[in-house]
């Protein structure tokens, strides 16, 4: 698994040819909302450090922005969700500014904002625009399998980024510049630059993937495209896989999420406690994530 | 000496909260000069090499690099200018390969191709090429850091005091690299506290004391000047 034409071929192959097996589509789609946003938020962790609480924050603003245009313009549902994608950049370029704190600081901030994004979009004063506390109903473009397409594409594009950060030239500075910003500085990458890029990039995966959730939902509550599990669910599910690495997310999340549809809709207490443990476990002896045990064995993994 | 030197600092102050750590110091140092910097502990000698490297920005005064301001430019400009450096503390990247360490600095400096075996040879670590570099010992890290800047073909090089903790026949072969470093035009400024080891590669140094220059000159002279005594000893 070196190359990233063939993982690429994998993962659509796989999500082409399952639903034909396996008949509940919803969990497959939902998988692959994961699996995009685990490797949207591995975009920016796990080749800058930055860690976003708050990027459920941009799948929110995806799915408004989405539903918004579907709504009050009419153009294709496409063209929407590209439109969500852009607004997750735009809200992105805008607290840009957050940049310049490290650590658990910028960490908080991000949680904020995107908390702040929250309260406005489900603001009562807003339900003629926003629909407010009540949610968003757009049923009469409602289309699972174009939607479910529409989500494979994010998620391959993700996983494309991921490949390209992993692999080509800017990467390098990334990984530059993740070890000693300074000294990356002082080798002559523009560090201010690539953060930038990389942050806009995580950014518009996470607007893509809510528009995609938003059109295969059609009709949902604030709650349910701003619910801070899913940035924890992002976070944990790359963290299990591997940051850093382009198969680690999708592998964490594709695992932790089947994990979760099998057992965490039927017996959510055992889901909780298992699942509690499996994290325990994880930080005590992989805190790298499955890759790690690949890469520890100087297996070359994409 | 040539009319317009490579280097040179006008007025350049710098200060932490209250504390002045640059006081007004002028200097300019010419292609393929070694100058050294020296002067106690907390003299500023580090924090010239950070303004001049713009790892810290000036508070006041100008740097000039071929007669064009530097002072308000970002590292990786001033390091694409030809500027560069290595650290008392090494700051490789430790994750890295040592080769691609080299390689980082070769790829997005933009100052021309650069035989990155070469420079390992040159700084002594063609062996461990592929070794990852947070297992090299610090010294060899610090080379390492050399390499790094060796790898953007500058034009100027500060060196933060490379020679702590290594025996007379590393300082030698140390001396003998920078000298021929100067040799190939490259000017350079070396903050070191071994002053005989600053004697074998330059003539001229510039001694600081609490942020303001005391003294340029030959070494020898700096010795025999009453402040520069004072401010080592104690007046």
């Amino acid at each position: 698994m070196r190359y990233p034409a063939a993982v690429l071929a994998i993962l659509a192959a796989m999500f082409l040819v399952l639903p034909h097996v396996y008949g509940n589509q919803s969990v497959l789609f939902t998988m692959m909302t994961f699996m995009a946003l685990a490797q949207g938020l591995n975009l920016l962790y796990g080749f800058t450090g930055y860690l976003p609480f708050g990027y459920v924050g941009f799948f929110g603003t995806g799915a408004y922005a989405t539903s918004l245009l579907v709504t009050f313009t009419g153009m294709p549902v496409l063209v929407c969700v590209l439109g969500g994608g852009l607004a997750a950049v735009v809200v992105g370029l805008i607290l840009g500014p957050l940049l310049r704190l490290s650590g658990a600081y910028f960490s908080i901030a991000n949680l904020a904002a995107s908390q702040i994004i929250y309260y406005v979009v489900a603001n009562e004063a807003l339900k003629h625009v926003t629909g407010g506390p009540y949610g968003v109903k757009i049923e009469q473009v409602y289309a699972p399998t174009a939607s479910y397409a529409t989500m494979l594409a994010v998620l391959l594009l993700a996983t494309g980024l991921a490949a390209y950060f992993r692999r080509s030239r800017f990467g390098l500075g990334l990984r530059a510049m993740h070890q000693d910003p300074i000294s990356a500085g002082l080798a002559g990458v523009d560090i201010v630059r690539e953060r930038l890029i990389v942050w806009l990039a995580s950014a518009g995966i996470a607007g893509l993937a809510g528009g995609a959730y938003a059109w295969n939902l059609s009709v949902f509550y604030p709650d349910a495209v701003f619910t801070l599990q899913i940035s924890v669910f992002a976070i944990v599910f790359a963290l299990f896989g591997g940051v850093g690495t382009v198969i680690g997310p999708l592998l964490g999340a594709a695992l932790l999420y089947a994990f979760y549809a099998v057992i965490g809709v039927s017996a959510p207490q055992y889901f909780e406690l298992l699942y509690g443990l499996l994290i325990v476990l994880l930080v005590l002896f992989l805190p790298n994530g499955l890759m790690s045990l690949l890469i520890r064995r100087n297996v070359d993994v994409l | 000496m040539s009319s317009e030197p490579l280097l040179r600092l006008e007025g350049v102050s710098k200060r932490f909260g209250g504390l002045t750590v640059l006081d007004r110091q002028s200097f300019s140092v010419s292609a393929g000069e070694i100058v050294g910097l020296v002067g106690p502990n907390g003299s500023g000698k580090t924090t010239t090499i950070n303004v001049i490297s713009g790892v810290h920005q000036a508070d006041a005064g100008r740097i000039l690099f071929e007669g064009r301001e530097i002072q308000r430019l970002k590292l990786f400009r001033i390091a694409r200018l030809g500027i560069n450096r290595s650290f008392q503390v090494p700051k490789c990247f430790r994750a890295m390969r040592v080769r691609e360490n080299i390689e980082v600095a070769a790829t997005f400096a933009g100052r021309g191709a650069v035989d990155i075996d070469e420079i390992l040879a040159g700084i002594g670590l063609a062996d461990q090429a592929d070794a990852i570099a947070g297992a090299l010992t610090v010294n060899q890290q610090k080379m390492l850091d050399l390499g790094r800047a060796l790898a953007t073909n500058p034009r100027l090089l500060l060196i933060d005091e490379i020679g702590a903790g290594l025996n007379p026949a590393e300082l030698g072969g140390i001396a003998e690299l920078l000298k021929s470093l100067a040799a190939r035009g490259i000017a350079l400024i070396v903050v070191e506290h071994l002053l005989d080891f600053l004697n074998r590669i330059t003539d001229r140094v510039i001694v600081l004391g609490a942020g303001r220059m005391l003294f340029e000159g030959s070494l020898k002279a700096a010795s025999q000047d009453p402040d520069v005594v004072a401010a080592f000893i104690g007046g």
